[in-house]
């Protein structure tokens, strides 16, 4: 970064040189509004509001009107914000939009964190002389996720850059001309892109806005916040989860400059409305005779410890869903040897397999930021917009990577977005994806290759082998042609098209400055992570510096896996009685599980016979489930929402989440429930348990029993922290309604509840400054009241936080020998006549059963279904939307089918994580029986 | 030859046929301007003083000259005749498009071969229908005689030429929005920089030019430099066409050297004021130009001199103000039609040119008041140029600003009288 003296208002200042004006004043911490320009979509100077005064040189007195983010950092730049006539400028633009913005700011959603209102007031325009009627438009139906109130707009373009240009939507776009210009669909209807909830912060004002808070709205000086992490995916993105009255509002975006940046997925900011379902365990039962009744906490403590105390038989089931801190202490409760994760052994395998890649291989893992910087990508195997929705919104600005690599050399600046645009004219960078079937990603892939795992593992193998080939006489300098050569793999010798598409991206792979290969374990397939990481082995050997990214199912996928190698079927076994033994004995066995609905992960029968061989199943989970209901214990869990603890995505990077509010009900974190459990079973009986142990205790006792955790205690400061001698809000300092909103029972203010186990507080008294990046429960900074606030936590508008962005990396390749990989190439896939291998397909509303329990994700979650390929389906005549009976796990459904979808011929595919694929082990083999459609 | 423009112009309003173009020496400029080298052709173009007859007066032998060349230069180039003519008061491009298309197409040959341009296109305005029809025609013609395509007269070159035709937007003549309406996109005008001439169509090096400059291309390299600089009386080079619309005596369209007085156009070619009328004051180059009176009526209409009295020369088509029209109608027409024309991209001319139509209309429906003038003269301040994306917002506050100052008192007494005076 090379520094560049400047004069703003005649104060010098040494910027950044390769910025514009306006990301460097507000960098610098200057105040200088702004509409169309956005720290992730850059500048194109539509809205004209950051006007500076730009002088010629020291002597010129008058100077020019310049665009702040269309002007060049340039040596010895002299521009004045606070002239006047820059002020008035500022000042009449906004008296421009204001002649057509509705004045319902007391009524409109997005007042008090509204970019409009704030710049508004930035501006000093305060006094309306238009007298006019103002446009109005009509408003869309855009689905259960954004509501549109077009006559707010302002006109910024934010949104259709957003959505059309940095996430690849293609149903939102902007209408007419001059003053009447329109942003919406071209016919009401549900938003397709998974990324549409970015609008509700991207839009400046309150055109876009979040349709479930607008269900149960709240200002957002009202929300109780907290700094979370997303559980919907595998990815980790940071969140801020707001609370009024006791039910989670919405979820936004938690600025994280390695990790999600500006942005969330649908998913992740719309799935959390589980939290408020009718179907939540609000208090502790216990089963009496034929039913479950509900007792108090006293109670079941009582009762559950004593029988851990008794001593007999008992395993503990974890899960990815759940904390390290949870899965932790149930370890501890169980002992590790009766400690289970709760995961089928495949899947198992596999995250440990990953661990291992990540941990001894040779290739760094980058940060979902990173994945931004790669110029060219191979993706092996995975559906990423359905399986890790944010690191596909990354991929396709990597896929932007290498032309605007090349725009950059002809000395146009990247932010000068408009100009890059322009002169990329939307060609993407080299992107290869070998997947089963058709995925989202495809329209921005050089080539696509859908075939059966098994066929996308030997492709892979075929091009790190092409790599290793790679000597220096062949060289990487003549391989772009080749990679782009429109011959590769058209020919009708199937095996020479195989060979020629391995070869091509072999050869974009090694023109790549920064080549990304990406896989994961969706397919169940180890071949797949051993074949990608082969070929980032191969580009590191020809010394290129490649990025290899795995995508797991879960939030804590990698944490449960990283505590414990011992898996469902483990427990299963396990529990199966010897046929010596007494069944009597077997019955006297106590399964302990956490927040893990077996039935979702392992097929019915199996899982009905290891619960019946139970004597009690202690259950600790947050809502009702197949699983809750065998429960002859129940204890009330909390979700994200009420919960502290730590999460290790896919990058092995953990992360601190903290609870949003304190239940006025039994709900509390598994973990406190199993540490009052230890505690009340090891003490004597009749003796009240000692004082429970904090947060920070069970770190400290975790990471003795596993050292290479070590950095979890590191991640946020512990519960003594304070900001001299306050600690963090929840709350922010314009939070109303304190001392009525108790009123009906008790007109005294009541006492806020502590926080013993972080140095947040469930108040809005405490520090008012920036705190600590992992302890930010909200943006907000004076003047700035919207989510650009993020400003004033940045180091540099889109950079790191102050503090340094939260988190930390548990692995980094160590290159350990014993990992390097000897091939085992699988043989081809041939169908056998009658049998389809039926593979998971993966959507993100519904594969995740957590978020699908929320009103909003529900609409959006397609019927079962069974995919065919279309030449299959030829064959047997079945037509698209057929009825066919599949037999799944000896019991026959009828599915309707789809066709065009891309799959390998013998292949079929089911959608995981429905109701009706509960509990499937894929891949698996099957019959079709196509006769009577109807 | 004192009209070289338009000398073959026909009168019975048909168009030349390529075997009438020929025969009046028509392609000979083409055929030697193969013999020459790009850069040879370009100093000539530069030499001749040719600025853009569009309206904004870049020289256009130095606009050629940024379009990279040589072996490095991208292989694709394009060559675009802006034909776009949509300036209120303008006509002056359609006599040039009906009466002669072969001429346009040998300059956009000359021009396309200067830069080493593959493919070239006419961008048309959507209601010049007779145009349409005349350039079809040519196109054709020129195809089947080897004037187009591969080989062209013998030689390596190779040039495509296509018809587009716009669906009528204003915006569409300005260079860049023109290049997203060709590209297909929402006609919005690019940033700049990167310049067409290097990131223009499709991301490649592209010339836009008018099609009045495209003209004098052949003749230009026909009878040479120095003859082109000749023909002007005040030395910037050429003939001009000069029109006059508005309450004169003879409406019409003329071509005189470049730099002949304001007074002679109006007087002499427009045949003065129509009985019972009064000159009041002059838009010289189109809507979007400011008002010119009778003080500035000796002023010669080239580039420089309209300039030094602050306006400008434009299209060089004149609107003529008479005493008996209304000026601040004649502005509010004007400024519905920039309102109307806006792109929507930038605030100032999405909101402020509705705003001050509103204003306008508002004056003269006798409901005006006088802070309602201070906001007129605000906005001609915040749409001033450099304030805005592109020329359209400016160029639609020149007529406004020139009028608020020229015809002060008319504006006030719609307000005093609660009604147009002229109504």
């Amino acid at each position: 970064m090379s520094m560049t003296n400047i004069l703003i208002d005649n104060v010098p200042y040494a910027v950044d040189g390769s910025k514009n004006v306006l990301a460097a004043s507000l960098s610098l911490g200057l105040n200088l509004p702004y509409f169309c320009w956005h720290p992730a979509l850059h500048s194109v100077g539509a809205c004209r509001q950051c006007a500076v005064l730009k002088y010629k040189n020291a002597e010129d007195t008058k100077g020019k009107i310049v665009m702040a983010c269309l002007e060049p950092i340039a040596d010895h730049l002299r521009i004045s914000i606070e002239a006047p006539e820059a002020r008035q400028f500022r000042a009449g633009n906004i008296e421009a939009l204001m002649t057509n913005h509705p004045h319902d700011c007391p009524v409109c959603d997005e007042g008090g964190e509204c970019h409009l209102q704030d710049m508004t007031v930035m501006t000093g325009h305060n006094c309306r002389r238009y007298e006019f009627k103002k446009r109005t438009h009509t408003n869309q139906y855009l689905g259960p996720f954004v509501n549109h109130e077009m006559n707010r707009c302002i006109q910024c373009y934010r949104c259709v850059r957003f959505y059309k240009e940095y996430a690849g939507g293609k149903d939102l776009d902007v209408f007419a001309s001059h003053d009447d210009v329109y942003f919406g669909r071209h016919e009401e209807g549900v938003l397709e892109s998974e990324f549409s909830g970015n609008l509700v912060e991207v839009c400046p004002t309150g055109v876009f806005t979040d349709k479930t808070l607008k269900k149960h709205f709240t200002r957002k000086w009202d929300l109780t916040d907290a700094p979370s992490i997303c559980h919907q995916c595998g990815v980790g993105c940071n969140i801020i989860a707001s609370e009024r009255y006791g039910s989670i509002r919405r979820i936004l975006t938690r600025y994280n400059g390695d990790v999600n940046g500006y942005f969330l997925c649908d998913r992740g900011r719309f799935g959390y409305e589980y939290v408020n379902s009718p179907q939540r365990i609000l208090a502790p039962a216990i089963k009496g005779d034929c039913a479950l009744a509900n007792a108090s906490p006293e109670q079941a403590i009582r009762q559950i410890s004593a029988i851990i105390a008794s001593g007999k038989k008992m395993i503990g089931i974890g899960s990815p869903q759940a904390s390290l801190e949870s899965n932790f202490l149930l370890q501890q409760l169980v002992g590790p040897a009766h400690f289970y994760a709760g995961i089928p052994r495949a899947e198992g395998k596999l995250i440990r397999r990953v661990i291992t890649l990540l941990k001894n291989g040779k290739v760094r893992t980058p940060s979902l930021a990173e994945v931004k910087d790669f110029d060219a990508v191979f993706v092996i195997g995975e559906d990423v917009t359905n399986t890790a929705p944010m690191l596909a919104l990354n991929l396709r600005q990597a896929a932007k990577k290498g032309p605007v690599e090349l725009v950059k050399a002809m000395h146009i600046p990247e932010w000068n977005d408009a100009a890059v645009k322009d002169i990329v004219q939307g060609t993407t960078g080299l992107f290869y994806i070998a997947t089963p079937h058709h995925t989202a990603l495809d329209e921005i892939a050089t080539r696509t290759y859908h075939a059966h795992p098994d066929d996308i593992a030997r492709l892979a193998y075929a091009v790190a082998q092409h790599i290793n080939a790679f000597s220096s006489i062949a060289g990487a300098s003549s391989s772009t042609a080749d990679a782009h050569s429109p011959d590769a793999g058209t020919t009708a010798n199937p095996d020479a098209d195989f060979e020629a598409l391995s070869k091509s991206i072999a050869a974009a792979l090694l023109a790549a400055k920064k080549p990304l290969i990406v896989s994961g374990i969706s397919l169940y397939s180890e071949a797949l992570l051993d074949s990608a990481a082969s070929i980032t082995n191969a580009l590191k050997d020809q010394a290129k510096d490649p990025g290899l990214v795995f995508i797991v199912p879960e939030a804590n996928s990698i944490g449960l896996v990283m505590l414990s190698d011992q898996f469902l079927e483990d427990a299963y076994e396990k529990e199966e009685p010897d046929e010596d033994e007494k069944p009597s004995q077997a019955d006297e066995d106590t399964a302990i599980l956490l927040e893990n609905d077996l039935y979702e992960r392992t097929f019915k029968g199996q899982t009905d016979l290891f619960l019946r061989r139970q004597k009690n199943i202690i259950v600790l989970d947050s809502l009702e489930n197949a699983t809750t209901r065998q429960a002859t214990h129940l204890l009330p869990a909390a979700t994200f929402a009420e919960a502290d603890g730590t999460l290790i995505n896919n990058e092995g990077r953990a992360q601190r989440f903290y609870q949003v509010h304190q239940p006025d009900n039994a709900v509390r974190s598994s973990w406190k429930w199993l540490q009052e459990l230890q505690s009340a079973a090891s003490s004597e009986p009749n003796v009240p348990p000692s004082a429970s142990t904090h947060f920070d205790s069970i770190l400290q006792s975790l990471v003795r029993e596993f050292p290479e955790l070590t950095a979890i205690t590191t991640l946020a400061p512990a519960a003594g922290f304070r900001e001299g001698t306050q600690k963090i809000p929840r709350e922010p300092h314009r939070y109303s309604g304190r001392t009525a909103m108790h009123a009906n029972v008790n007109v005294n203010e009541p006492q806020p509840p502590e926080d013993a186990d972080s140095a947040l507080s469930f108040t809005m008294e405490g520090y008012a400054g920036v705190p600590p990046p992992a302890l930010t429960p909200f943006y907000w900074s004076p003047g700035w009241n919207s989510v650009q606030a993020i400003n004033k936590y940045q180091i540099e508008v889109g950079g790191p936080l102050h503090g340094g962005n939260p988190g930390k990396r548990l692995f980094e390749p160590s290159n350990i020998p014993a990992a390097i990989l000897t091939p085992n190439i699988p043989a081809p896939f041939t169908p056998t006549p009658g049998e389809w291998l039926v593979l998971p397909l993966y959507h993100i509303f519904g594969s995740d059963p957590l978020s699908a329990l929320s009103p909003g994700i529900k609409e959006r979650i397609p019927q079962p279904y069974i995919a065919l390929n279309d030449s299959d389906a030829d064959k047997t005549g079945i037509l698209e939307g057929h009825y066919v009976e599949v037999l799944l796990n000896g019991q026959k459904q009828r599915l309707p089918v789809k066709l065009h979808t891309g799959l390998p011929p013998g292949t079929a595919g089911l959608p995981k994580g429905l109701a009706a694929t509960a509990g499937l082990q894929f891949p698996f083999s099957t019959t079709i029986n196509s006769g009577n459609h109807d | 030859m004192d009209k070289p423009l338009t000398q073959h112009i026909k009168k019975d309003g048909s168009w030349l046929t390529l075997k009438e173009y020929e025969a009046v020496g028509g392609y000979q400029a083409l055929k030697k301007v193969l013999t020459l080298a790009p850069a040879e052709v370009t100093t000539i173009v530069t030499d001749s003083g040719l600025k853009g007859r569009g309206g904004a007066g870049f020289p256009t032998g130095s606009k050629w000259k940024t379009v990279p060349m040589g072996p490095d230069a991208p292989a694709i180039k394009y060559f675009i005749a802006n034909a776009d003519e949509m300036e209120p008061g303008s006509f002056k491009d359609r006599l040039l498009l009906e009466g002669n298309p072969h001429q346009l197409i040998e300059g956009i040959l000359i021009g396309a071969y200067a830069i080493q341009a593959r493919f070239s296109y006419i961008f048309l305005r959507w209601a010049y229908h007779q145009a349409a029809k005349a350039i079809t025609q040519c196109i054709r013609e020129a195809y089947e005689a080897g004037y187009l395509g591969e080989h062209i007269a013998g030689s390596d070159f190779q040039l495509d030429l296509s018809l587009h035709t716009s669906v009528g937007r204003y915006i569409c003549g300005e260079e860049t929005a023109l290049l997203n309406a060709l590209e297909g996109k929402r006609a919005n005008p690019r940033s700049k920089p990167p310049y067409p001439t290097v990131h223009g169509l499709f991301g490649k090096p592209t010339i836009v030019n008018n099609v009045e400059t495209l003209c004098n291309v052949p003749l230009i390299l026909t009878n040479g430099a120095d003859w082109f600089m000749k023909l002007s009386k005040t030395g910037e080079g050429g003939t001009k066409l000069y029109g006059a619309s508005g309450r004169v005596k003879k409406p019409g369209l003329w071509e005189l050297p470049l730099g002949t007085s304001l007074r002679e156009i109006l007087e002499e070619h427009a045949g003065g004021m129509k009985d019972g009328y009064q000159f009041k004051g002059v838009l010289p180059g189109g809507g979007s130009t400011d008002f010119l009176t009778e003080e500035h009526l000796d002023v010669p209409m080239d580039y420089k001199s309209v300039s030094a009295v602050g306006s400008r020369l434009g299209t060089g088509t004149l609107i003529v103000l008479d005493d008996k029209t209304c000026p601040v109608g004649m502005v509010r027409n004007l400024e519905q039609f920039f309102a109307q024309e806006s792109c929507g991209w930038c605030t100032p001319c999405r909101e402020g040119l509705p705003w001050t139509t509103k204003l306008l209309d508002s004056l003269e429906k006798g409901t005006g008041k006088m802070k309602d003038l201070d906001i007129l003269t605000f906005q001609t301040h915040y749409m001033a140029p450099g304030n805005t994306f592109c020329a359209l917002a400016p160029g639609a506050m020149e007529p406004l600003q020139s009028a608020l100052k020229l015809f002060r008192q008319d504006f006030e007494r719609h307000i005093h009288e609660h009604k147009c005076p002229w109504e």
